[in-house]
């Protein structure tokens, strides 16, 4: 009897969880649909949900117009680019945190997190005017710096999360082996560092390629990236909803689809391990 | 423990992010408090000097700084109320049995991986313009007028765009610490004949209020720095209506191309986010501690 009750509940629990999830993932259903409609079945009132012809065409009228290719390209390479570097740069310090920690260790940790809080908009203007002295503005060069930079601090902290989870003895036995520092790196840690590093990797991505502060303000034309790109659609094009949508689905299914795969990176990453 | 060789090679080893960190912020913020003391106009570069409190005077001084502020202000505390509101009821609600949990996790989480200028667009075109927007269609199958939320309620609508982006974020951590509840807790005062409700502000929200504060202070940083969803809705107008300080400053500095004044602005940003800061940097300190 109690069974049947609590299956019951579950059935109106299911219900009311899936008409909330539907409804806040709406809006993205609803581009993906309309990305497939032609111009008139797009702005059709009553709207139409399924039942329109569907078309690939808004796809290659968005490629052929505004070069979506080339936008892409500039996203995997100052997103992928900025967070190479970034762990370039950040590994070795988060190692060295984790396994070697200071007297300093935890200021110099709270320190980085604290570039983290100045407002992009603070320094704007130094940025805007060394670039355009220095020819970084609107380079893929420049934009790649200025996200390292950005999203060091989180990198170092989502990776010294995660070396602080391996256990330092299995270091110190390989150092009494008579393993060098950097064999002790290559053998040992890192085929055990290397899931927190995939995992750091994916969430760096991800942040890098929705940034649109930086790259709305830098980078205009030749190393605009989809966020700049898609931001050209504001006006008048913005009207054709069709191919809107089209380049909207362009430029979030990559990252949409990684992003479903690191929420549980998410979580960690985006709170500097306060809530795991 | 640790030999003298491996402590200096650790020093080593910090030494670059340390010092791009130290360059990158001390550099640009010299340089924005330099030009906040100077009269630096793009348009005409000849003409610098220094003026003293001047720029910082005449930012404060205009309607504009205080309307923005405001925004800022009700753009801030709007979203955090939606977010954190509906971010528990969805936590609690994702907690329970259900079928397909997974699935509606990944439907929930999704508008956090859209890109601002994607978000800002698809609800400005497809759900809030007044002739083709699907509210447009609604209120006419209603009989009432349709409503352009972004000239007449440019800010409101602003903060519906960016509270949609963000109640992922609030939902999936305020789940991530409803799970590391223990349940034997809950069991216990269940079994004593605690009601739902007591059960909830007695056990659930106590346990809940650290990751409450930690959801509040990262997107209070987020927030106050909003500028895509702005910059493509209604580049801040109509007036000033929907524009905040970072957009105010951003309008300053590369669109009137004052320099000086765009500085001053950005001075008073960062001290804005420093008072946010020194609270933030308290609940994560404690946390690294324990």
């Amino acid at each position: 009897m109690a069974r049947a009750i609590s299956t019951r509940r579950k059935i109106g629990i299911t219900a009311l969880a899936w008409a909330l999830g539907l409804l806040i993932f709406f809006p993205i259903l609803w581009t993906f649909l309309t990305s497939f409609k032609s111009e008139a079945d797009a702005i059709a009132d009553p709207p139409l949900f399924l039942n329109f012809h569907w078309t690939m065409e808004n796809y290659f009228a968005v490629q052929e117009r505004s070069d979506y290719f080339k936008h892409f390209w500039n996203s995997v390479v100052i997103a992928g680019g900025s967070t190479l570097l970034g762990l370039i740069i950040a590994v070795p310090a988060a190692w060295s945190m984790a396994f070697v920690p200071g007297k300093y260790t935890k200021d110099v940790l709270m320190w980085m997190l604290s570039t983290k809080m100045m407002p992009p908009v603070g320094v704007l203007i130094p940025i805007y005017l060394i670039f355009r002295s220095t020819g970084l503005l609107d380079s893929k060069t420049g934009l790649v710096i200025v996200m390292t930079l950005i999203n060091l601090p989180i990198i170092v902290w989502m990776l010294y999360t995660y070396f602080k989870e391996i256990p330092g003895e299995i270091l110190e036995a390989a150092r009494m082996d008579g393993a060098t520092l950097r064999e002790e790196i290559i053998y040992v840690l890192t085929p055990m560092a290397i899931p927190g590093i995939a995992s750091t990797l994916l969430l760096n991505v991800i942040l890098a390629w929705n940034e649109a502060f930086w790259t709305l303000n830098l980078a205009a034309s030749k190393a605009a990236p989809l966020t700049t790109f898609i931001a050209g659609y504001s006006s008048p094009e913005g009207l054709f909803y069709a191919k809107l949508s089209a380049a909207s689905i362009m430029a979030i299914a990559p990252i949409l689809i990684m992003g479903w795969f690191s929420q549980k990176q998410l979580v960690r990453g985006l709170t500097f391990g306060a809530v795991k | 423990m640790s030999t003298q060789h491996s402590r200096s090679a650790a020093k080593l080893m910090i030494a670059p992010a340390t010092f791009l960190l130290f360059v990158w912020m001390l550099v640009p913020l010299v340089m924005t408090i330099y030009y906040s003391f100077q009269r630096y106009r793009l348009l005409t570069p000849d003409r610098r000097g220094f003026i003293g409190f001047d720029n910082y005077v005449n930012f404060i001084d205009n309607p504009a700084f205080w309307s923005s502020m405001g925004n800022t202000l009700l753009l801030v505390g709007g979203v955090l109320v939606i977010t954190i509101v509906f971010g528990i009821l969805f936590a609690l609600l994702l907690d329970m049995p259900m079928f397909g949990q997974g699935i509606v996790r990944i439907l929930v989480i999704a508008p956090f991986f859209v890109m601002p200028t994607v978000s800002a667009l698809v609800w400005k075109n497809f759900f809030m313009n007044p002739v083709n927007g699907l509210f447009a269609f609604a209120a006419k199958a209603l009989g009432l007028q349709p409503y352009d939320f972004l000239s007449q309620a440019p800010l409101a609508s602003i903060i519906g765009i960016v509270s949609w982006q963000w109640l992922p974020f609030a939902t999936l951590i305020l789940l991530t610490a409803i799970q590391s509840l223990d349940s034997e807790q809950l069991e216990a005062a269940e079994m004593d004949g605690a009601p739902a409700l007591s059960r909830f502000f007695y056990i659930k929200l106590p346990h809940l209020s650290r990751a409450i504060t930690v959801v509040i202070l990262i997107q209070t940083i987020f927030l106050l720095s909003v500028f895509a969803e702005i910059l493509v809705t209604t580049n801040g107008g109509p007036g000033t209506a929907s524009t905040n300080l970072t957009y105010l400053v951003y309008a300053k500095s590369l669109l009137s191309f004052d320099v000086g004044a765009g500085s001053a602005g950005g001075v008073i940003a960062i001290i804005l986010a420093n008072i946010v800061a020194i609270f933030l940097m308290r609940a994560i300190g404690k946390n690294l501690d324990s």
